[in-house]
C-alpha cells in the first residue's frame, strides 16, 4: 500500500517509459566499457569542476585531475573578472604547467601570470603565450600561436563546468535543461561555509551514484545509526519517494524529512535533541532570503517535504535540503573499478559557537554514513566481478540508477557508432 | 602547566587533550581511544555543553579568544565521540570495515 501518490501507470519506472526488466551490470565491471567512456562521457559531457566561490578574486586559479578524461585543467579568474579553463599543460614541451611539489596533486592560488617549471615560459591568465626564455634561438617562434589551449567553460549559477568537447556547441544552460531551469535562483551563493571530504572508492564511478540516488537501502544499511525504536519503525516503513522527474540524462528524486525537527524527540540521539541538528542538518533554518522555493524543487508541493536529489549527467549530484542548506557529491574515476568520492556540505556560515557545532554534527553525521556507504560498495564491486550472477532486478525505487546505466550504456554505443562510421577499422562492441 | 580553557571550563582541564584543531585529529583519537575513555570524556562534557554555548555566545565567530577556541574544538570532539557513546558501543561505525574519507576543505575556527 503506497503511502504517496504513483503515477497514473502503477509505477514511476513505466511512467517515464523504462522497462521493468532485470539490468546487468556489465556497464560497471567492465575494463573495455570504462574505456570507452572515458571518451564518450568524460570528454563530451559538461563537467562540474568547482563553485565560483573558489575564485574569489582576479588571478585565483584552481587546478582539477579529470583522469577519467585523460587531463588535467587549470580554472582561473582572469584579470578581467572572466572564469576561464585551459588544458594544464605548457605548449613548449609539454610540461604541466601548474602544479606544486605532486604533478598528481590539484593545488589552487592566486597568481598574475604562470610560470612553467621547466624552462620558464610566461602566460597571461587569458591564455596568451607572454614570455619565451632566449627567445630568439627559437626559428620564427610567434607567440600569438602558442597560447595555452582553451578548455569550453561556463558558469551555472555559480558552478563552473568545463567541456573538454570543442565540436559539441551546446551551451551548459541546455545540456542542463529542464532540472537545472527549475532550481535556477535558489541562493547558492549564500552558502559559503564549506566542508569537503574526500575518498578513495573500490567500485566503478556508476555505483556509488546507484547508492545515493536511491533511498530504498537507508533503513536497513544505516539501521544502525539511529536509535532502536526508530531503527525498527524506519525499517518497518521502508521507503517511497515524493516524486521523481527524468529529463534527457539527468534524474532527481523528492523525498520526505520529517527529521529536522523531528516530530518526537524520542526518536533521535541525546546530542542530536542537545544541538538541534542532525543527518538533515540544523533544526533551525537560517534566513536566506527566499519566500518561495524554485518550481524544481519539492515539486509534489508535499508538506513532508525534506529533501531533493539531482543526478547531472554524468557525475555530478546536487541534494538542497528543507533547512536551507545543499549538498554535493561528486565520482571521478580512476579505472573501471575504482573512483575519487567528494562529497561537500554548504552551510550559511554560522553566527556564533552554537550554530558552527550544529554544523558540525550534520557534518560528521554524513561522514559516518558515507563510511558505511563506501564499504558496501567495495563489497559490492568485488562480488559483480565474480560473474557469479548478472541480472539483478531494480524496484521502482530504484528508477534513477535504471536510467543512469541506460544513459552511460547509450552514450557508449553511440561513440562506438560514430567511431565506426568514421574509421575504417571496426571497433567491437563491448556489451 | 598553564590553564588550556576559559576559567569557568576547569572542571575540564582532565580532558583538555580532546581539544584538537581540525575533525580528522578529533576522529583519530576517537579511533584511538577505549570505550571507557570516550565515554569519561562524555560524560564529563555533555553536562556542560549547554553552559560553554552560552559562554562562548558572548564573542563573534571571529572574535574567539584562544581559550575559547579550545573550549569550542573540545566541544567539536564531543559531537564526534557522541556517535560510539550514544549508539555502537564501539570506536567505529559499524560495518564500515577499512573505509576511510578524510576531510580536505574545514572552516577553521
Amino acid at each position: 500500500m503506497p503511502h504517496f501518490t504513483k503515477p497514473a501507470e502503477g509505477s514511476w519506472t513505466e511512467h517515464y517509459g523504462i522497462d521493468t526488466e532485470p539490468v546487468s551490470y556489465e556497464d560497471s565491471i567492465s575494463p573495455a566499457h570504462y574505456e570507452v567512456e572515458r571518451d564518450a562521457i568524460f570528454r563530451r559531457t559538461w563537467l562540474n569542476v568547482g563553485r565560483v566561490e573558489q575564485l574569489p578574486r582576479n588571478g585565483s586559479y584552481f587546478t582539477k585531475e579529470l583522469d577519467a578524461a585523460r587531463t588535467s585543467v587549470v580554472v582561473v579568474r582572469d584579470t578581467s573578472g572572466v572564469v576561464r579553463a585551459f588544458h594544464n599543460i605548457c605548449r613548449h614541451r609539454g610540461n604541466k604547467l601548474v602544479w606544486n611539489d605532486y604533478p598528481r596533486e590539484e593545488v589552487k592560488g592566486t597568481c598574475r601570470q604562470f610560470t612553467c617549471k621547466y624552462h620558464g615560459w610566461r602566460y597571461a591568465l587569458d591564455g596568451q603565450l607572454t614570455f619565451v626564455q632566449q627567445e630568439d634561438e627559437f626559428f620564427d617562434l610567434d607567440k600569438s600561436d602558442f597560447g595555452l589551449a582553451p578548455v569550453r567553460c561556463e558558469v551555472w549559477e555559480g558552478f563552473v563546468f568545463v567541456n573538454l568537447d570543442d565540436t559539441d556547441t551546446t551551451p551548459l544552460r541546455d545540456y542542463l535543461g529542464g532540472l537545472g531551469e527549475g532550481i535556477a535562483g535558489y541562493p547558492f551563493h549564500r552558502m559559503t561555509q564549506v566542508h569537503r571530504y574526500r575518498a578513495e572508492i573500490g567500485s566503478n564511478w556508476k555505483l556509488f551514484i546507484d547508492a545515493f540516488a536511491e533511498f530504498y537501502h537507508a533503513p536497513v544499511l544505516h539501521a544502525k545509526q539511529a536509535v532502536a525504536d526508530e531503527s525498527r519503525k524506519l525499517q518497518g516503513v521502508g521507503f517511497e519517494a515524493l516524486a521523481y522527474d527524468i529529463d534527457g540524462p539527468h534524474s532527481m528524486v523528492s523525498s520526505w524529512g520529517g527529521m529536522s525537527p523531528p516530530k518526537d524527540l524520542s526518536m533521535v540521539k541525546p546530542i542530536e535533541r542537545q544541538l538541534r541538528s542532525g543527518l538533515f542538518g540544523p533544526w533551525d533554518a537560517p534566513d536566506i532570503g527566499l519566500d518561495e522555493l524554485p518550481p524544481g524543487l519539492n515539486p509534489a508541493k508535499h508538506p513532508a517535504w525534506g529533501i531533493d536529489t539531482f543526478v547531472f549527467f554524468p557525475n555530478f549530484m546536487l541534494l538542497v535540503w528543507k533547512p536551507n542548506w545543499y549538498l554535493t557529491y561528486h565520482y571521478w574515476p580512476t579505472s573501471y573499478n575504482t573512483h575519487i568520492f567528494e562529497g561537500t556540505l554548504y552551510f550559511v556560515p554560522p553566527k556564533n559557537a552554537y550554530e558552527r557545532l550544529q554544523q558540525e554534527l550534520a557534518v560528521v553525521t554524513f561522514k559516518e554514513y558515507a563510511l558505511q556507504d563506501g564499504n558496501t560498495l567495495e563489497a559490492t564491486q568485488t562480488m559483480l566481478e565474480s560473474r557469479a550472477v548478472n541480472q539483478f532486478p531494480l524496484n521502482d525505487q530504484e528508477l534513477l540508477l535504471r536510467h543512469l546505466h541506460a544513459t552511460a550504456r547509450r552514450y557508449v554505443s553511440e561513440h562506438l557508432e560514430r567511431q565506426s562510421a568514421t574509421t575504417p577499422v571496426q571497433i567491437s562492441a563491448v556489451s | 602547566m598553564p590553564d588550556l580553557l576559559p576559567a569557568d571550563f576547569a572542571d575540564l582541564e582532565p580532558f583538555a587533550d580532546w581539544a584538537l584543531p581540525t575533525e580528522g585529529a578529533r576522529y583519530a583519537k576517537r579511533l584511538a581511544s577505549s570505550m571507557d575513555e570516550l565515554q569519561a570524556f562524555y560524560d564529563a562534557a555533555f553536562p556542560r555543553l549547554q553552559a560553554a554555548m552560552a559562554y562562548l555566545e558572548q564573542f563573534g565567530m571571529d572574535a574567539l579568544p584562544d581559550d575559547g577556541k579550545r573550549l569550542l574544538w573540545l566541544f567539536g570532539a564531543l559531537v564526534t565521540v557522541s556517535f560510539p557513546v550514544e549508539v555502537w558501543r564501539q570506536p567505529r561505525v559499524p560495518d564500515s570495515g577499512a573505509s576511510a574519507i578524510e576531510a580536505v576543505v574545514e572552516p577553521a575556527i
